[in-house]
């Protein structure tokens, strides 16, 4: 059904589709990033497409590719009820220019989605008028999506309390499930190899229950 | 009145049909500070949902003198952390903590309030006890009313005691102690998977 759709930009943006995909009716248009505004808006305003809701917009982060992040948008027609997936490639190796043009002139919900997107994966999007983060505090430093933060790294906004950790989990044996542990952060006071044992988080691993 | 006896004489002279007791005014000061707990809900994620059973007649924590919600800290003696707390509400919790008055109580209710659970991530506190002190931890993913329940007579325990010490709801039923519950049995059947397989 969408294949058209397809189709239809196939015909009117002929240098702007890079790749297309088409499966079981999903379909997907890779667009070069320069096009993505103008694309969008095509898709919107032509009656043969009339995409009036921008249901998903994300980004991917492929470290190992250049462009590196893949930002994905989901589209659907409320009138015609047809869906589309477009993508766009931007951004270097080392994640400093990740730009890509806003939709927020288009669609009403491209400003919360993008500011999202800036928010977990550092995407910026040209011409958005209040590109803050929205879900972390503004103190937050990096883009906790992004491949290369550290999955440990945490960021507190108050002073942690120089308190023994005391185990809080049910008493479970490792072969009985999830236990609950949270024992990999190192943050602050119990990183210090040399401190006061009693003020050390005690790190428990699995191999020693 | 059962917790009084320790420090109560009751002295009731013969043929009298009505005596008098003595106690310790701690003691009694505890026993009425234990059975009314005005509480201050900070709820934040879906352990909310069982906060609200606890809290309804099925349960019931009001026959346990927990019953009024206070929403100002200041009238609050006891905090119920219910949920998740993320990085960013810290400072807010710390901040209620601060504003109750003494004596104040703190109950950590399920396994993420008290230990972060499994959202060992950049967003979230791993357990509330790095931002404020805890009185009673209430493991659970999310607790079951029952445990709620222990938590709050432990609690009950602590103050009549006054013992400021961390407690720790431990599970009615001790998986290791009872090798027999289904859901054990379960998990052995899951760790003896055939060849090839990981676990």
């Amino acid at each position: 059904m969408s294949q058209a759709l397809i189709e239809l930009v196939k015909k009117n943006f002929p240098a702007a589709v890079l790749e297309t995909h088409s499966q079981l009716g999903d379909e997907t248009i890779v667009l070069a990033p320069e096009s993505w505004q103008e694309v969008c808006r095509f898709l919107k305003e032509n009656p043969q497409s009339d995409m009036n809701m921008l249901t998903d917009l994300t980004a991917v982060d492929f470290p190992s590719r250049e462009p590196r992040f893949e930002v994905v948008a989901h589209f659907y027609s409320l009138t015609r009820g047809h869906r589309l997936r477009l993508k766009a490639r931007v951004g270097d190796r080392d994640g400093e220019t990740v730009e890509l043009g806003t939709l927020t002139d288009l669609w009403g919900s491209a400003n919360w989605l993008e500011r999202e997107c800036f928010d977990m994966m550092g995407v910026k999007f040209i011409g958005h008028p209040d590109l803050r983060r929205i879900l972390l505090y503004p103190e937050f430093e990096g883009h906790p999506l992004r491949k290369d933060y550290p999955a440990e790294k945490i960021q507190p906004l108050l002073q942690y309390r120089d308190e023994p950790n005391i185990e809080k989990v049910a008493p479970f044996g490792v072969d009985e499930g999830m236990s609950f542990g949270r024992q990999t952060h190192k943050v602050g006071i119990y990183t210090d190899e040399d401190g006061d044992s009693g003020a050390r988080r005690k790190v428990i691993s699995p191999a020693d229950n | 009145m059962g917790e009084l006896k320790p420090t109560t004489t009751s002295i009731l002279e013969p043929g009298q049909q009505s005596g008098f007791a003595t106690t310790k005014f701690e003691s009694l000061l505890a026993w009425a500070q234990k059975y009314s707990l005005f509480m201050n809900p900070f709820v934040t994620a879906c352990c909310g949902m069982e906060f609200m059973a606890v809290s309804s007649p099925r349960y019931d924590f009001s026959r346990f003198g927990s019953e009024a919600p206070r929403f100002s800290p200041r009238q609050s003696d006891l905090l119920w952390v219910v949920g998740t707390i993320v990085q960013r509400q810290a400072p807010i919790l710390k901040r209620i903590y601060e504003q109750m008055a003494e004596p104040k109580w703190v109950l950590a209710f399920g396994t993420c309030a008290s230990s972060g659970g499994f959202y060992d991530n950049y967003a979230c506190v791993a357990g509330l006890d790095k931002i404020i002190p805890c009185d009673v931890y209430v493991p659970g993913c999310p607790p079951r009313p029952e445990a709620v329940l222990d938590g709050l007579m432990l609690l009950q325990d602590k103050i009549q005691r006054g013992d400021r010490t961390p407690g720790i709801v431990k599970p009615r039923i001790d998986p290791v102690q009872e090798p027999n519950t289904a859901l054990v049995q379960l998990r052995r059947s899951r760790s003896s998977a055939p060849p090839g397989i990981k676990l």
